[in-house]
C-alpha cells in the first residue's frame, strides 16, 4: 500500500508498510496511480500526450528497483506481533495522577467538567499519591523508565503533595532500579518562582495550557468570575520558558470551532517567543456548538497547509519554532511494535483519581463503569484491561484500511467511545485532521531534504 | 535516481527484531492529551 500526495508544489509517497518516504517528480507520481494496473507499455500509452515514453520507462524503472529493495508496495508483515505481545505479563509504567479535582479556571471545553470529572471536587492526599509510586513499582515489572503525569484540574492547587510524592518517588528510585520521568500539566494561575524552581529542578516536561491569541483564550478559558486568564498567565510563562531554555515544556492550547483559524493561535504563541508549541482540536460531543464538525475541515485542512508553509518560510529566516503534531521522526522513531499499540490506555498508561481509583486514562477517569481498581487493591477488573490490550491497528477494521495506521496507531480511545461508544471504530474527523497533519510532517521533512 | 529521491528513514521491518521494549515514553504523557500521537515519540533501545 502506498499514499500519494500533492503539497506545496511537492509529490510525495509514502510506502505504508515500510515506512519509506519519497520525493518524486510529476511523471512517477502519474506511472504510481496505474503502476500495479497497467502494463508498462499500456502505461506509456495512456501518458502518451504528456511525457515522451522513454520518461515513463525510466520512471517505471525506478519505481521496480524501489519495490524489489521493499520500499514500494511493500507486504504489511506485522500481524503476527499483536498474539506475541498480549501474551507478556501485563505492566504498567506510567501514571497519571489527577492531582487535584478541582480547579481555578472554568474553561468551556474542559473534559474534566472544571476538574470534576462526573464527581466531586477533591484534592490527592500524599499518602494516595505515594500509594501510587508504589503501586508504580510493582507493576512495571523490568521497565526501568517510570512516568509520572501531574495532572488535574488544576495541579499547582495541591502543589504540596506534588512535591512530597515526587520526593518520595525520588527516594525508591535507586533501591528499586527505577527511574522516574515526571510531567505536570498547568493553566498557570498560581505559578510563582518557587514552584518554577521546582518545576525546573524535577519536571522532564512541562505542559502550559494556553489558547492563543487573548480573545480566542480568553473566550474559551475564564476565570471563576468571567474575567480573561491570559493577561495573568503569559509573562509566567514566557519566564519559565525561558528558564527552561526553551526546551522540555509546551505551550499547549486547544482550537474549536470558535477559532478555525488555529494557525493565527500557534503564529501568536510563536510570536511571543515560544519555542514548542502545540495546539490541539477540541474533543467534544457534536452537540456543543464549539464542537468541529465534518463541514469545517476544508478550512482546517487549509491552516495547517498554511501553518506549514509558514513554518518552512519562518525556519529559513532563523524563527524556527516546533509543533508538536508536525513532529515526526523518521530516523529514530518508535518501533513497529509501538506504532501497532499507541498509547497503552488501559494497560502500560493509567490514571489515577484522587481518592486513588483506577481508570484506563485521564479521559476516562470518573466514568463508573471504566473503574478498574485502585491503588490499594491493584487491578480489580482485569477485563477492562483486555479490553484495551486489544485495542491495536489490527483489531480496528478502519485502520487497516488506511496508510496512516503505523503513524497515529489507531487513533484515540476516549475519543473512539465518545463518538461511537466502542474502543475499535475511530473517531472519523479526527482521523482526517491526522491525516492532514501527517502529509504536513512528511512534507516539512521533504522540504529539509531538500535543502 | 534521476526521478526519485527517498529520504533517510528507519524502516519499520528494521525494528520488528528489536522492538516492543516498552521503554520509551508514553504518548499521551508528551504534550498532547486528546490525540494519539505517536510517531514523534524517540525510541530508547537504538
Amino acid at each position: 500500500m502506498i499514499h500519494k500526495y500533492s503539497m506545496n508544489g511537492l509529490f510525495i509517497v509514502l510506502d505504508v508498510n515500510s515506512g519509506a518516504v519519497h520525493v518524486v517528480d510529476e511523471v512517477v507520481y502519474d506511472v504510481l496511480g496505474c503502476y500495479k494496473e497497467l502494463s508498462r507499455e499500456e502505461t506509456a500509452r495512456l501518458f502518451g500526450e504528456k511525457y515522451k515514453p522513454t520518461d515513463i520507462y525510466e520512471a517505471w524503472e525506478e519505481i521496480e528497483q524501489l519495490e524489489n529493495r521493499g520500499l514500494l508496495f511493500s507486504e504489511d508483515i506485522y500481524s503476527d506481533i499483536v498474539p506475541v505481545l498480549n501474551k507478556r505479563d501485563p505492566v504498567v509504567k506510567a501514571l497519571c495522577l489527577h492531582i487535584a479535582h478541582d480547579c481555578n479556571l472554568k474553561c468551556r471545553y474542559c473534559f474534566a467538567e472544571e476538574g470534576e470529572y462526573h464527581g466531586k471536587r477533591e484534592l490527592m492526599s500524599a499518602e494516595v499519591g505515594k500509594k501510587a509510586i508504589d503501586f508504580l513499582i510493582s507493576a512495571s515489572g523490568k521497565r526501568k523508565n517510570l512516568e509520572i503525569d501531574f495532572f488535574g484540574g488544576e495541579p499547582l492547587m495541591n502543589f504540596d503533595a506534588v512535591k512530597e510524592i515526587v520526593e518520595y518517588a525520588r527516594s525508591l528510585e535507586k533501591e528499586n532500579g527505577k527511574n522516574f520521568r515526571f510531567t505536570i500539566t498547568t493553566n498557570g494561575i498560581l505559578l510563582n518562582d518557587d514552584i518554577m524552581d521546582f518545576i525546573n529542578k524535577n519536571m522532564h516536561n512541562v505542559v502550559l495550557s494556553i489558547d492563543g491569541r487573548k480573545e480566542v483564550n480568553d473566550r474559551m478559558r475564564p476565570r471563576a468570575g468571567g474575567q480573561g486568564s491570559y493577561d495573568t498567565i503569559v509573562p509566567k510563562f514566557i519566564k519559565l520558558a525561558e528558564s527552561r531554555n526553551q526546551t522540555d515544556y509546551y505551550v499547549r492550547g486547544t482550537f474549536t470551532r470558535y477559532n478555525k483559524d488555529f494557525s493565527k493561535d500557534v503564529l501568536h504563541l510563536a510570536d511571543l517567543g515560544f519555542r514548542q508549541i502545540s495546539v490541539e482540536p477540541v474533543v467534544a460531543s457534536e452537540s456543543e456548538d464549539y464542537a468541529i464538525a465534518e463541514a469545517d475541515l476544508p478550512e482546517i485542512f487549509e491552516e495547517y497547509e498554511s501553518l506549514a508553509r509558514e513554518m518552512i518560510k519562518r525556519k529559513k529566516e532563523g524563527r524556527d519554532f516546533n509543533f508538536f503534531h508536525f513532529m515526526i521522526d523518521l530516523t529514530g522513531g518508535p518501533c513497529v511494535t509501538k506504532r501497532l499499540v499507541g498509547c497503552g490506555s488501559g494497560t502500560e498508561y493509567l490514571a489515577v483519581t484522587p481518592s486513588g481509583d483506577l481508570f484506563p486514562c485521564h479521559q476516562f477517569a470518573g466514568r463508573e463503569e471504566f473503574k478498574m481498581g485502585s491503588v490499594y487493591t491493584g487491578i480489580e477488573k482485569p477485563e477492562i484491561r483486555s479490553a484495551f490490550e486489544n485495542c491495536n491497528v489490527y483489531s480496528k477494521p478502519a485502520c487497516t484500511r488506511c496508510w496512516a495506521r503505523f503513524y497515529c496507531s489507531g487513533g484515540c480511545a476516549a475519543n473512539s467511545f465518545n463518538s461511537h461508544g466502542d474502543l475499535i471504530s475511530p473517531y472519523e474527523i479526527g482521523c482526517e485532521m491526522q491525516k492532514k497533519r501527517l502529509e504536513c510532517a512528511l512534507m516539512l521533512k521533504a522540504c529539509e531534504n531538500a535543502e | 535516481m534521476k526521478h526519485i529521491k527517498t529520504l533517510n528513514t528507519r524502516l519499520l521491518q528494521s525494528t520488528v527484531a528489536k522492538g516492543g521494549c516498552g521503554e520509551c515514553q508514553t504518548s499521551c504523557q508528551s504534550a498532547c492529551k486528546t490525540s494519539c500521537t505517536v510517531a514523534n515519540q524517540a525510541c530508547e533501545n537504538k
